[in-house]
Order: structure tokens, then C-alpha cells, then sequence
């Protein structure tokens, strides 16, 4: 767990931006902005953040907005070649092959390993099977895996999502991290 | 053609669309042959076409009201189902109900019993 490693103030901007979060969806629920559900959101987003206090999230790095825009562009184009993947395979004939591989991480923080595994759930092929918070290892479950070579292109698609990913939301400390990483094939 | 018809027409795709990719996922949780290809197909198609036909849905009814609803539905059915998908699988897995004849090659299955003895002590709190 990172959670003890936080200073108050970092856990105080966790909190605030979990209030502020619920505070949105409070809004949206009711399908208007009006201070009445803002203040009604703000004191519900309160008492549920105390009731069922949150895991802080440390969150050390910083928005690159053009990087975010890429990631969802790649994240909702693989969501759509992911989903028509199934489909095809839905209506193949046999049985489709599959693998579980291990994929080390090269950014071991929460944040970055919750966001990585729910993109990756949500891309061609592949599903987390097991998660190893210490060693920041996703065990990745492939769909439809041709051979060895296919299983090897799937692996380092990972680890590109995971360099999307840092480039968007990561430090400049795991930004480099992942940059001079050798086992990251040109893109 | 009117921009209501455009409209129109594209909600319609959208709709037809997501309900086939949703048929197509039921079909294949038919027929996988195991529960962790299955979760693929409620992981992924099914995502996919919820979300078209709330955007189909979105065009066609085109109040704020409605919209902010379907976008809360949109981004919690974004965030929760790998959730659910990796739970599911991750229980499935540990009690051996995945089939290791499909598997080309299991790279958890050494690490798995690490994971076993640092539960030990308590093994009714994890699955």
C-alpha cells in the first residue's frame, strides 16, 4: 500500500478532489447544475466520504491535455477493433486459443496500475486475470492468440498502452522511467 | 436531406449497431469455450454497444436531462465492468475452472502458489 507514504496535504487534495468528483455525479443525477444540488451533493459527497472513507490516491504527476486526448482516441479505437474481434469470433467456428501472460509494469504506482488494467480489460484481447500490487505485474488472460510471435506483438501492446497512458497523466520521473525502457519496441 | 434526417439516420445506426454488438456478446458467452474467454465477451462487445445505443438514445432525445444520465451510465459501465470482468475471472482462475488445454502458455500458474501462501493464514478473506 502507497497509502502511508502520503503527506496531510496530499491526502487532503485526494479527498477534495473525491468530494468535488461526487459532487459532479450528484449533479448529473439529477440532470441540472443548481447550487441547491451542489450544496445537497457537497453534504451527501461528506458524509459518504466518512462513512466509507477512500483509499487515498497519490497522484504525483500532471495532466499533458494533448496526450489525454490521444490516449482516448486510441483507448475508444481499440475499444471498437476489441469489440468486433469478439464478435468475430462469436461466429468462427472451433474454439478459440488463448494465453495468460505476465506483464511487468514499468510504473508501479496504484493510480497507474488500476488505469492500466481497466484500458486493458477494455482493448483487443486481452483481460486481467490476476493482479500483483508489489511487483506491479498485471497477469494478462489473451483471447484468440494465433502463436507465439501474435502472443509476443499482445504483450508489448501493453506495455505501449501503459506508455500512452504515462505520458498523459504520468510525472516527469515516470515519464523517463518508461522512455528509456528498453523493452518497449518502437511504436 | 434535412439535418433532423442526418440525425436520424445516424441515431439509427448507432442503435442497430450496438444491439447487434450486444447480440454478438451473448452469443459468444454461448459459446466460448471457457469462463475466462467469456468474460471477454462481457467485457468488451457489450460495453461497446451499450454505449452506442445510449448514444443513439442521446441523439434521438436530445434533452440535458437525459443526456447527463447516459453519460453517468456511459462512465460507470466504462470504470465497473473490467472491474466485474477481473473478479470474476480472478475467482474462476484460482478455483480451477479455466480450461489449461486452451491455454498456449500460463505464465500465472508458477506465481500462483506465492499468492496462495501469502493468503494462508486466512483463506476466507480472498477468493
Amino acid at each position: 500500500m502507497n497509502g502511508p507514504s502520503l503527506t496531510k496535504r496530499e491526502r487532503l487534495r485526494s479527498r477534495v478532489t473525491a468530494v468535488i468528483g461526487l459532487i459532479l455525479v450528484w449533479n448529473l443525477l439529477w440532470g441540472s447544475f443548481t447550487w441547491l444540488n451542489t450544496i445537497s451533493g457537497a453534504v451527501i459527497a461528506v458524509l459518504l466520504l466518512v462513512v466509507f472513507p477512500l483509499p487515498p490516491v497519490k497522484f504525483g504527476g500532471r495532466l499533458r491535455p494533448l496526450h489525454v486526448v490521444t490516449f482516448f482516441a486510441r483507448f475508444f479505437f481499440d475499444l471498437v477493433v476489441a469489440s468486433f474481434q469478439v464478435a468475430f469470433l462469436a461466429f468462427r467456428p472451433g474454439e478459440p486459443k488463448s494465453a495468460i501472460v505476465a506483464v511487468r509494469l514499468r510504473v508501479r504506482s496504484d493510480l497507474n496500475m488500476t488505469l492500466v488494467a481497466e484500458a486493458v480489460s477494455l482493448v483487443p484481447g486481452s483481460l486481467i486475470a490476476e493482479a500483483d500490487q508489489r511487483t506491479g505485474t498485471l497477469y494478462i488472460h489473451m483471447l484468440g492468440v494465433k502463436d507465439a510471435a501474435h502472443l509476443e506483438h499482445l504483450r508489448a501492446e501493453v506495455l505501449r498502452l501503459e506508455a500512452r497512458l504515462v505520458r498523459a497523466i504520468g510525472s516527469d520521473a515516470e515519464l523517463r522511467k518508461v522512455n528509456d525502457s528498453r523493452e518497449e519496441p518502437a511504436a | 436531406m434535412t439535418v433532423q434526417g442526418v440525425l436520424d439516420a445516424v441515431a439509427a445506426v448507432c442503435m442497430v449497431t450496438g444491439a447487434l454488438l450486444s447480440l454478438a456478446a451473448g452469443i459468444a458467452l454461448l459459446r466460448f469455450p471457457d469462463l475466462l474467454s467469456r468474460m471477454h465477451a462481457a467485457a468488451k462487445p457489450q460495453v461497446l454497444g451499450l454505449l452506442l445505443v445510449l448514444t443513439g438514445c442521446a441523439i434521438r432525445i436530445g434533452t440535458v436531462l437525459d443526456i447527463t444520465t447516459m453519460v453517468l451510465i456511459a462512465v460507470f459501465q466504462l470504470a465497473t465492468a473490467p472491474v466485474a470482468a477481473h473478479m470474476v475471472g480472478r475467482a474462476a482462475y484460482r478455483d480451477g475452472q479455466t480450461r489449461s488445454d486452451l491455454l498456449l502458455t500460463d505464465e500465472l500458474a508458477p506465481h500462483l502458489d506465492e499468492y496462495a501462501d501469502q493468503t494462508a493464514p486466512n483463506p476466507e478473506r480472498r477468493p
